[in-house]
């Protein structure tokens, strides 16, 4: 997030796009709450009416995968109108222009006719928007799991720099990451491109101040893999080993039937876990992980703010800490590693990581401390891009035309399917369904379907259907609801005995690597009960 | 009777809640949302006040395990971390450091991505290291 989240309560307007707010970031909804509560406009643009949008001003029912036309279409309105910051960007940004000329060419009834939404809507909207002192824009996965998710997220840009809406409280760009340490573990290097604080691999000084810190003669300065080219070169007979630490692809990744197969050729599968997933079940070696309830450490929150983990009891049975597990690997395999301690391993981060600095466990101890923060009498930043001064320089405007998802309904797929999660579950549900509570609220996948979709298949609530797509097929109950519109269905993604994953297309946007998760078309039919 | 209550941060999404995990004889019994965190201020979601209970879960992965006649067999730490070593280091030299592909976690520490990312850069030497930021 360009913004802390406390800010969201002091915004005028609220613009949440492809986020699932009050399941997926409960305590990011409070504060959108409250800024209701403080006279703020909330507009939910989602192709599924999903639980945050029923407290919401406007709600935008855009077609999946049609982002870049909704938000182009707001875009000229608010520039139709004269609404946009001209000082801002004149001052702040470069390359307008192309976007000028791209908005200027858009036909508005068009755009509307794409995304399916009434040329009004996006008007008001695009007032609403376009006339707030104070816009925060958040936004999720909704925005980045399409083949176009990289020029998804360069219009949400767009649209602050056109209304000057970013380097300012309760503005912002602001993306709700969706995993505890996401966060850090971008921040941490845990990317093919990038050491830590994001210090590209491919610049000669950070290549060599790292080189120098871990004591090496040279470190390798070509980009690596991404998953999903990893799980590539191992269909190639490229990769042949490979090392999982606490993630379970087999339920989390696009086409998983094809992860499997990926997964049982490559020579060596090493999964390191706290639970037996159906990831690990196909391991060479399985390494048994401790929770965070076991060990002392970081993590960083969806605003950058780094907080403690704390260690409450002793690893479980005979699992040790992750980082305890890499080390001793790390020196047997010749490359002789001893940390006494988690804090020894921060202290090396903050000296290798500009932007983590002045950050270490003792000026933790208090709320935690938001990055970039350089030196130790720094306070942390709680926004970023402060009067417009970007990290770049100037704010880069990208012009952007829209492109449809790279798979489409047709005769035989009439069906767009969507993916999300629900309120008790969490991710591939590895955690949650593992506790008796939240298990018991959700216990089984369900797929929503619009009533009159449901009376059309002759299926009523709760009884099964067989759902396929071309790269796999699965049978789940109904849930007849009208959150999603007719001709569009949405499954959770939580349940391994019925992972609609096996279903979703792993097309992905040529930039990021992210797949399509959001948008597939697939076919229905009744199942036998 | 030793009880103790452990300020943390939880693990399930990006918000990053703190609360108290409430042990007791080194038993996780239940989390008490913390009041004066600036990201929670006392409250929890339904995730978040049941965070203690997988934790001790009976499923958990208690020894290592390696893949022997196609099963995977409970081993001692020393064998799975020198097996792991010894063929990774295998397939570095028959195939080369790119043959080697890792996956850093979006749910362990950032301590931990490091020394991950570390590994695979200095000790394995690939940049493929990548992590489910994506998904």
């Amino acid at each position: 997030m360009t913004n802390g989240v406390a800010e969201l309560e002091h915004s005028d307007v609220i613009f949440i796009i492809g986020s699932n707010t009050a399941t997926s970031h409960p305590l990011v909804a409070t504060r959108i709450f409250r800024a209701i509560e403080n006279g703020a406009k909330v507009i939910v643009a989602d192709p599924r009416k999903n639980q945050i949008a029923d407290f919401a001003d406007q709600y935008i029912r855009h077609k999946p995968g049609t982002d870049v036309a909704l938000l182009n279409g707001m875009m000229k309105v608010i520039l139709d109108n004269g609404l946009h910051d001209q000082a801002f960007i004149d001052a702040n940004t470069e390359s307008f222009e192309g976007v000028k000329a791209v908005l200027e060419h858009l036909d508005l009834d068009a755009s509307a006719a794409t995304c399916g939404v009434p040329v009004e809507q996006i008007e008001q909207i695009a007032k609403d928007f376009g006339s707030a002192d104070k816009a925060s824009i958040v936004y999720c996965m909704g925005i980045t799991q399409h083949t176009n998710g990289v020029n998804n997220v360069k219009s949400l840009a767009n649209l602050a720099m056109l209304t000057g809406n970013i380097g300012r409280a309760s503005t912002g760009v602001n993306p709700l990451r969706g995993q505890n340490n996401v966060q850090g573990a971008c921040d941490m290097g845990g990317l093919p491109n990038v050491y830590t604080g994001y210090q590209p691999v491919t610049l000669g000084a950070a290549n060599k101040k790292f080189a120098q810190a871990w004591d090496v003669d040279e470190l390798p300065s070509g980009i690596g893999l991404t998953i999903p080219e990893m799980f590539s070169k191992i269909e190639s007979d490229d990769l042949h080993a490979l090392w999982i630490m606490g993630e379970n692809p087999v339920v989390s990744d696009p086409d998983a039937n094809h992860v499997e197969k990926a997964l049982e050729k490559v020579d060596l599968l090493i999964v390191q876990d706290i639970f037996l997933t159906p990831t690990a079940k196909l391991a060479d070696v399985v390494l048994p992980g401790a929770s965070f309830a076991e060990k002392d450490g970081t993590f960083v929150n969806t605003e950058r703010r780094v907080t403690r983990v704390r260690k409450a009891i002793e690893p479980v049975g005979d699992s040790k800490p992750d980082w305890e597990i890499i080390q001793e690997v790390s020196t047997r395999f010749g490359y002789a590693m001893a940390y006494e301690s988690p804090g020894e391993i921060f202290e090396e981060i903050a000296r290798l990581t500009p932007s983590y600095t002045g950050i270490s466990y003792e000026r933790l101890e208090g709320e935690g401390i938001q990055w970039p923060c350089p030196s130790e009498d720094h306070p942390g930043t709680p926004f970023l891009h402060r009067d417009g001064k970007f990290t770049r320089g100037k704010g880069l405007f990208h012009a952007i035309e829209y492109q449809p998802p790279a798979e489409v309904v047709d005769e035989e797929y009439p069906f767009w399917l969507t993916t999300g999660r629900v309120y008790a579950h969490y991710h591939t549900g590895t955690m949650t369904r593992n506790s008796e509570s939240l298990d018991f609220e959700v216990s089984q996948g369900f797929l929503e379907i619009h009533p009159d979709d449901a009376k059309a298949l002759l299926v009523n609530d709760g009884e099964p259907i067989q759902i396929a797509s071309r790269r796999g097929e699965i049978t789940t109950r109904i849930m007849v609801t009208e959150r999603v519109e007719p001709g569009v269905v949405f499954m959770p993604f939580h349940f391994e005995e019925s992972n609609i994953n096996k279903l979703t297309n792993p097309a992905y946007d040529p930039i990021a690597k992210i797949p399509e998760l959001k948008v597939c078309a697939v076919k229905l039919f009744k199942a036998a009960s | 009777m030793d009880y103790q209550n452990i300020l943390t941060t939880c693990t399930y999404c990006g918000c990053g809640c703190n609360f108290f995990l409430e042990v007791l004889d080194g038993e996780l019994t239940g989390t008490i949302p913390c009041k004066t965190s600036p990201v929670n201020e006392g409250k929890l979601c339904i995730k978040g006040w049941n965070v203690h209970e997988f934790v001790q879960s009976d499923k958990r992965l208690k020894r290592p395990m390696i893949r022997k006649n196609g099963n995977l067999e409970e081993v001692s730490w020393d064998e799975a971390l020198d097996y792991t070593a010894a063929r990774l280091k295998t397939v570095k030299a028959e195939k080369g450091s790119d043959a080697v592909g890792f996956f850093a976690s979006a749910k362990v520490t950032c301590e931990e991505n490091y020394l991950m990312q570390k590994f695979a850069r200095a000790a394995v030497g690939t940049n493929s290291v990548d992590h489910c930021a994506r998904l």
